[in-house]
C-alpha cells in the first residue's frame, strides 16, 4: 500500500508542477465554456425542429416535409421524444398512429407556431398533448459535454502518454528494478489520474455555475458518481492503449485515433438524433458517449440512480474488459 | 583482495552457459562466470561486446534465450530484486521531482531501506537535494541513481558503464564512491569500457568481445600471464628513425612509439645511443587495453 501511496504522491506533484496540464485544465476549459456561452446566448436555433413518432401501427406522413425550415425527425422511444418537447429540444412531436396526436410545450413559442401549422394544414381532427417543462439552452445542453471532453483529454494523454513517456525514457525500468509490481504501478498512475481529474473537473464545474448559472435539476452525488466511473472507464482505455506502446509518436496517433470519434461522435457539442442509424449505434461503443447520457439525464431532466443503470453499467463493464486486456499485455519495457 | 582470498569466499551469483539471441544475432554468447561474495566484478569489453544484455539479464530485466542463473545457489526470486541494487546505463527519473523526492519515493518502494539522510552524505547529494532530477549535471545525477541503487542497503550492486560521459573529476569522484561501497562489503558488479576503471576498481573480472568472454581473472594474474615486458614510450615528434631498427618490437601508437621490453635498462642505453630525445619518456606496464588488443587485435574503444 504504501508503494501505491508514493508513487500516487509523485504523480500528483508531477502534474502540479507541470505549468502546461495546470493551463490546459483551469485557463483553457474554463475558456471554451464561456466563449460557447457568448457564441449561443442568443439561442438563435434557425430551424425549427419536428419529431415523427415512428411505431409499428403508423403510416407514412407528409406533414412538414416539404418545408425545408422544417427538419423532421424520427423517434421510436416515446418517452425520449416527451422529455425532448418537454425541454424544448423538439418544438412538436407527431404521430400518425390512430387517434392522430401531437405534443406541444405551451411554453414554447415556436411550439406553437408549429402547432398552428400543423391544425391548419390539415382537417384531419389532431388530438392535442401539452408538456411543461423550463427551456434548456445550449449551454446547459452543452456543459455535460465540455466536462466530459477535458476529463476525456486529461485521461487518455495524462495517462497514457505519461506511461509511454515513462518507457521510453527509462523511468518504468528502473522502476522494474524495484520489487514493485506492474499491478501497484498501474493503480496508483490511475488513482491520481482519478483524484487528479475529479478535483479539476469539481473546480470548473463549480466556476462554470457561479457564471453561467447552467441548469442542475438532479443529485450532485449522482454526478460525482458518474463522473467517477466513467473517468475509470477513460483511464483504462489509456492504459490499454499504453500496455505495450513504447513511441511516443505512435502513442499520439493512437490516442487521436481514439479521441477523435468520442469527440465527434459522443454527443459532446451536438445531438445525433438526425444522424443515420448505424452511426448512432457505433457511438453506443463509445465510453463517452455513456458518460455524457448519463450526466445530462442527471442534469437536465433530474434522474435518479435507476434511471441510469444502463449507463453505469456499460462503463463498468468497459472498465474491467480494458483493465484486464491492460493488466495482461502490459511491459515495463519493450526489448 | 586477492584471487586466493576469493577462492575461500562463497559464490553470491553464479551464471552458467548465459545465450541471448536478438534473431540471427547472438549477443550473447555461451557466457559463464561466478561471482564470490564481497568481491567487485567487472565486465569489461567495448560498447557492443554484450556487457549490458548480460547484466540485464543477471538483474531480471531481460530474459535470456537460454541458460541459468542462481543468486545464492537457487534460481532468482522475489528476494532477489529486494537484495539487489541496479544503476542502468541511461534512466531518466520523474521530470518534476526534486533529488530529496526521488529518494523518498524509492525509499518507499521496497520493504527494508537505508536512512536517506546516511545516502545522503555518503553519495555527496547536500548540495542539490532541492534542485529536480531533470536539471542535474551528469556527475550529480549519476550520484543520486547510485544513491537510488543503495537505498534498500543491497548485498548486491549491478553498475552498468556508471561513468560513461563523466568529466575526469566527476569519474574520480564516482571511483572513490564505489571504493567507500565496497569497504562495506557490498558485492558489485560493474560494466566499463574504461581498462583504467577495471584495474583500478576490480578484483576480478571477464573481458567480453562480441558476446563471448575472451578470457577472465584478476587484473594483476591476467596482466602477469600475458606480459613479461613493459612498454618504453616516445613521443612520435621526438622519435626519428626506422623503429625496426631496434633490438626490442616496437608499435606506432597514436600518440606515441611503444617499445615492448623486459630490461628496461638496456632499451633506454640504445635510445640514448641513437641519439634520440628522451623529454617525452614515460615507462609503462601493460594495461588491460594492451591486453586486449593482443587477444583481439582491435583496441577497447574501436
Amino acid at each position: 500500500m504504501k508503494e501505491i501511496l508514493a508513487l500516487w504522491m509523485a504523480r500528483n506533484r508531477e502534474y502540479y508542477r507541470d505549468k502546461g496540464s495546470l493551463f490546459w485544465s483551469f485557463v483553457a476549459t474554463p475558456f471554451i465554456v464561456i466563449v460557447l456561452a457568448i457564441a449561443f446566448s442568443s439561442e438563435s436555433q434557425e430551424v425549427f425542429r419536428a419529431g415523427l413518432l415512428v411505431t409499428s401501427s403508423s403510416t407514412q406522413t407528409s406533414m412538414f416535409t416539404e418545408d425545408p425550415a422544417i427538419q423532421l425527425i424520427a423517434y421510436t422511444d416515446a418517452q425520449e421524444a416527451l422529455r425532448r418537447v418537454q425541454f424544448h429540444q423538439l418544438d412538436i412531436l407527431i404521430t400518425t398512429e390512430a387517434p392522430l396526436r401531437y405534443w406541444v410545450n405551451p411554453e414554447s413559442a415556436k411550439g406553437r407556431l408549429l402547432e398552428k401549422l400543423l391544425i391548419s394544414d390539415t382537417t384531419e381532427p389532431w388530438q392535442r398533448e401539452e408538456i411543461k417543462g423550463q427551456p434548456i439552452r445550449y449551454i446547459d445542453w452543452v456543459i455535460p459535454g465540455i466536462l466530459a471532453m477535458n476529463m476525456m483529454f486529461s485521461g487518455l494523454w495524462g495517462i497514457g502518454y505519461v506511461i509511454v513517456r515513462y518507457r521510453k525514457n527509462g523511468v518504468l525500468k528502473r522502476l522494474q528494478a524495484t520489487p514493485l509490481r506492474a499491478w501497484q504501478f498501474l493503480l496508483s498512475q490511475a488513482f491520481s489520474r482519478l483524484f487528479i481529474m475529479l478535483s479539476v473537473t469539481i473546480l470548473v464545474f463549480i466556476a462554470c455555475d457561479v457564471f453561467l448559472d447552467f441548469m442542475m435539476v438532479g443529485s450532485h452525488l449522482l454526478l460525482l458518481l458518474i463522473a467517477i466511473v466513467g473517468n475509470l472507464a477513460i483511464i483504462s482505455m489509456s492504459l490499454l492503449m499504453a500496455a505495450r506502446t513504447a513511441s511516443e509518436e505512435l502513442a499520439n496517433g493512437l490516442l487521436n485515433l481514439i479521441s477523435f470519434p468520442m469527440l465527434l461522435l459522443s454527443e459532446l457539442w451536438f445531438s445525433l438524433d438526425d444522424a443515420p442509424q448505424w452511426l448512432q449505434d457505433f457511438s453506443l461503443m463509445l465510453p463517452l458517449t455513456h458518460l455524457v447520457k448519463a450526466a445530462r439525464r442527471v442534469m437536465l431532466e433530474g434522474a435518479g440512480f435507476t434511471d441510469i443503470i444502463p449507463q453505469l453499467g456499460v462503463l463498468v463493464i468497459m472498465t474491467l474488459l480494458f483493465v484486464t486486456l491492460a493488466g495482461i499485455m502490459f511491459r515495463w519495457h519493450n526489448d | 583482495m586477492d584471487a586466493i582470498h576469493l577462492a575461500y569466499m562463497t559464490t553470491i551469483l553464479e551464471v552458467r552457459n548465459l545465450t541471448k539471441s536478438f534473431r540471427s544475432l547472438k549477443a550473447v554468447d555461451d557466457v559463464s562466470f561466478s561471482i564470490p561474495q564481497g568481491a567487485c566484478f567487472g565486465l569489461l569489453g567495448p560498447n557492443g561486446a554484450g556487457k549490458t544484455t548480460t547484466i540485464e539479464i543477471i538483474e531480471g530485466i531481460k530474459k535470456p534465450s537460454s541458460g541459468e542463473i542462481l543468486y545464492k545457489g537457487k534460481p532468482r526470486d522475489r528476494k532477489f530484486s529486494e537484495q539487489t541494487g541496479i544503476q542502468f546505463q541511461s534512466t531518466a527519473l520523474m521530470d518534476y521531482l526534486k533529488t530529496h523526492e526521488v529518494l523518498t519515493l524509492f525509499s518507499k518502494l521496497y520493504p527494508r531501506s537505508q536512512p536517506i539522510d546516511h545516502l545522503i552524505e555518503l553519495c555527496q547529494l547536500e548540495e542539490f537535494l532541492d534542485t529536480y532530477a531533470t536539471r542535474l549535471s551528469g556527475g550529480q545525477r549519476q550520484r543520486l541513481l547510485l544513491a537510488v541503487a543503495l537505498i534498500n542497503d543491497p548485498e548486491i550492486l549491478f553498475l552498468d558503464e556508471p561513468t560513461t560521459g563523466l568529466d575526469p573529476q566527476s569519474r574520480r569522484n564516482f571511483w572513490s564512491l564505489i571504493r567507500d561501497i565496497k569497504a562495506q562489503g557490498k558485492t558489485v558488479l560493474l560494466t566499463t569500457h574504461y581498462m583504467e576503471e577495471a584495474e583500478l576498481l576490480c578484483d576480478q573480472l571477464v573481458i567480453m568481445d562480441k558476446g563471448k568472454i575472451i578470457v577472465d581473472g584478476s587484473p594483476e594474474a591476467l596482466l602477469q600471464q600475458y606480459f613479461d615486458h613493459s612498454y618504453v614510450c616516445i613521443d612520435q615528434r621526438d622519435f626519428h628513425g626506422d623503429i625496426n631498427a631496434l633490438t626490442s618490437p616496437a608499435e606506432e601508437r597514436e600518440d606515441c612509439i611503444a617499445i615492448a621490453t623486459s630490461t628496461v635498462e638496456k632499451t633506454l642505453s640504445e635510445l640514448v645511443s641513437l641519439n634520440i630525445n628522451l623529454r617525452s619518456l614515460r615507462v609503462k606496464s601493460p594495461s588491460l587495453d594492451d591486453l586486449f588488443l593482443k587477444l583481439t587485435g582491435h583496441r577497447l574503444r574501436e
